[in-house]
């Protein structure tokens, strides 16, 4: 673990209890976040991204439940934590933007009053003016007019929506900000913009960020360290530039030989088949049933997350025999 | 105000306004489009049954065709019912000659403000709390037990529980008189025996209606709370770190309670003829047992006199509703 980790998160486990039995929606996950970093989760919808942020503030809610595993802010144990205590935590240590931005303000509320709700609820009550500057800072910051506060949520576009979440959300400058997918349903054009003013915020306040996207030309614009999660399991995470050049996950690889490239002429590669129900999950690996290298040992056990180069982990069973990731055209030599 | 919400408001006067010309003019109007002549044919009917004497019906039919000129033509009847209506004449009952209509009304409509709209107020206020307490977590043992029993109350009609209630409490166990608004002994003044009578003969009556409709109201709010539990906005509030009662009440109440107030509103009229029902089982004083008296009676001014007046106060708590709701939602100010 690193020394000077302000999230760590080791073993989580969230599961939904269905009708068709419980469904690991988190499997195991681990992962360190030094101070001021920026990690980029991306998997396909439905591999547990926003299972695993919910879970990071213990916002799990029924059927959902964290079954397993640590989450350390700094040196808070949350899962440990009273309801009460954890309440203080949420916002001032551990921020979130949800994946709905545009539906996460309260629609009967003007934003002034939702602003004020965050900053009460940790700081008591402000004397007026203290609060209306604060307020008017906050909208400032993210790139709102201040006459904002006075709007209601109705009033306001997609891109001013989100940028108020942001606001809300780092308005007791948290040491952690989970952003989950924030430019999803935004314009590229807007995209880019609430793009470079969740990075502003961030340099500016020293959080580290935890962005969760699928797109990963967005994420590799935006993260130091990139991770990629497959059925509820991180099976590969490293920094961006060596994740992006010599992936050592075949999943990896395919999710970026899938990304539309600026080169038009290069025909787009999906992957084959489709991921594995929770409910009903393959013997070992997740992915073999789908990867073209798979072997026999891969459907016998999972395979763990282990370093296959500096501060680059993979959860594959090519490793360590292979020093890289051959090849995906051929099966691998068993 | 802005001029937004005044024209708003202005839309409604004048909604309010055609309403209830419409209202008064099908009132008029109906029993003219009967073939035969109504006040004839009620007075001949009553002649028969009751073989009374001749001069008196013949007074009365005099008196008519003096007072609202029958044989005058039809806008010309109009014109002048507008004009007795403005005066609030209402016509003079036959049963009760020579009754004004005006008086019968007055006099029963203190008995069903008091006796229905308090125990609508009261059925849907407590509804909608305890249905709002039911879908949120953590609702206590108490809770969950009583209010669904209540919801199987609501599937009883109104009259039926009345029937019930009155055999349980007033036939058996002799704890509440079984029928009428007050002791036929007690004389009417402002003191308190007269005021421990009135309340003893309401509750059974009271509970008659409250008892579905408490159920009624709880089963729509637990089915709206249970979706704006879903909501990002929800979510949000709670990664804020707010206490769990802000939260419920501005963020979660707040919202479900909306759909309410519509289904209230397009409710009332059910609430109304059920009560109605409910006050000629226990031959409650009130707007109810005088219409039921009438249209047994053939008692024709009555009759259109009390449906014009249920007619108008359902238009005018309508028109409340809708001058209420956009305070509530900002979004219907327009
Ligand atoms: N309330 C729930 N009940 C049962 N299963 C759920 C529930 N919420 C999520 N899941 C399951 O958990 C898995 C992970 O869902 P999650 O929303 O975390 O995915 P995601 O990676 O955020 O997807 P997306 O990219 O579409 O947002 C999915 O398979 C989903 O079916
Ligand atoms: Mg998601």
């Amino acid at each position: 673990m690193m020394a000077d980790a302000v999230l760590s998160v080791e073993d989580l486990i969230v599961q939904y209890d269905t009708a068709s039995g419980p469904a690991r929606a988190v499997d195991r996950v681990s992962f360190t976040l030094g101070q001021g970093e920026r990690l980029g989760l991306i998997g396909e919808s439905g591999s547990g991204k926003t299972t695993m942020g919910t879970a990071l503030m213990r916002l799990t809610r029924a059927p959902g439940r964290i079954v397993g595993g640590r989450v350390m802010l700094g040196g808070t144990d949350i899962m440990a934590l009273s309801q009460r205590d954890l309440r203080a935590v949420r916002l001032r240590d551990i921020a979130m933007i949800p994946q709905g931005a545009m539906s996460s303000l309260n629609p009967v509320l003007r934003i002034r009053v939702q602003i004020e709700d965050a900053i009460h609820a940790h700081e008591g009550r402000l004397p007026k003016p203290e609060m209306a500057a604060r307020i008017a800072t906050l909208l400032t910051r993210v790139g709102l007019d201040p006459v904002v506060a006075d709007r209601f949520p109705h009033e306001l576009s997609g891109g001013m929506k989100q940028r108020t979440v942001m606001a809300i959300a780092t308005a007791l400058s948290p040491k952690v900000i989970v952003a989950d997918e924030p430019t999803s349903a935004l314009d590229v054009v807007v995209q880019r913009q609430v793009m470079q003013t969740l990075g502003r915020l961030q340099s500016g306040l020293g959080a580290a960020v935890v962005l969760i996207g699928h797109d990963m030309g967005l994420i590799a614009q935006f993260a130091d360290t990139v991770g990629v999660m497959y059925a509820g399991r991180l099976v590969e995470i490293g920094p961006v530039a060596q994740m992006i050049a010599a992936p050592r996950h075949p999943y990896t690889r395919l999710l970026i030989d899938s990304l539309p490239g600026i080169d038009a002429k290069r025909r787009l590669t999906g992957i084959p088949g489709l991921p594995p129900r929770l409910t009903d999950m393959p013997p070992g690996c997740a992915f073999a049933p789908r990867c073209p290298l798979a072997t026999a040992s891969c459907t016998a056990s999972i395979p763990a997350l282990q370093t296959v180069a500096s501060g680059h982990r993979a959860a594959c069973h090519l490793y360590p025999g292979l020093p890289a990731l051959p090849p995906l055209t051929a099966k691998a030599a068993p | 105000m802005s001029s937004e919400l005044l024209r708003y408001v202005l839309r409604r006067v004048i909604q309010l306004v055609l309403v209830i010309f419409v209202a008064v003019s099908v009132n008029f109007l109906i029993p003219r489009l009967l073939p035969g002549d109504p006040v004839a044919t009620s007075l001949a009917r009553l002649q028969t049954a009751g073989g009374g004497t001749a001069i008196d019906i013949e007074a009365i039919s005099r008196t008519y065709s003096e007072r609202y000129g029958l044989d005058q033509p039809l806008f010309t009847q109009y014109l002048n019912y507008w004009a007795d209506l403005l005066r609030l004449d209402l016509g003079v009952s036959f049963a009760n000659f020579p009754e004004q209509v005006t008086t019968m009304i007055l006099r029963a409509l203190p008995w069903s403000v008091g006796l229905l709209g308090a125990a609508t107020l009261f059925s849907f206020v407590v509804g909608s709390w305890l249905g709002a307490r039911l879908a949120w977590p953590g609702a206590g043992r108490v809770i969950r037990t009583v209010v669904p029993g209540m919801m199987v109350l609501a599937a009883v009609p109104f009259y039926l529980l009345a029937i019930i209630l009155v055999y349980i409490f007033a036939v058996e166990l002799r704890w509440f008189p079984p029928a009428g608004g007050v002791q036929t002994t007690t004389i009417m003044r402002f003191d308190w025996p007269t005021i421990r009578d009135i309340l003893h003969h309401a509750v059974l009556p009271f509970a008659a209606i409250s008892l579905g409709n408490i159920g009624f109201w709880a089963l729509g709010m637990r089915s709206q709370t249970v979706s704006v539990l879903g909501e990002d906005y929800i979510t949000f509030a709670e990664a804020k770190g707010l206490s769990p009662h802000r939260v419920f009440f501005w963020y979660g109440i707040r919202n479900a309670f909306l759909p309410q107030i519509t289904a209230l509103a397009l409710s009332l009229g059910a609430v109304v003829s059920g009560a109605i029902l409910v006050e000629v089982i226990f031959n409650y004083p009130g707007l109810g047992t005088l219409l039921y008296t009438a249209i047994r009676g053939q008692d024709y001014y009555v009759i259109q006199g009390v449906v014009l007046v249920l007619i108008v106060t359902l238009a005018v708590m309508l028109f409340i509703v809708d001058l209420i709701y956009p305070l509530l939602d900002p979004r219907i100010r327009r």
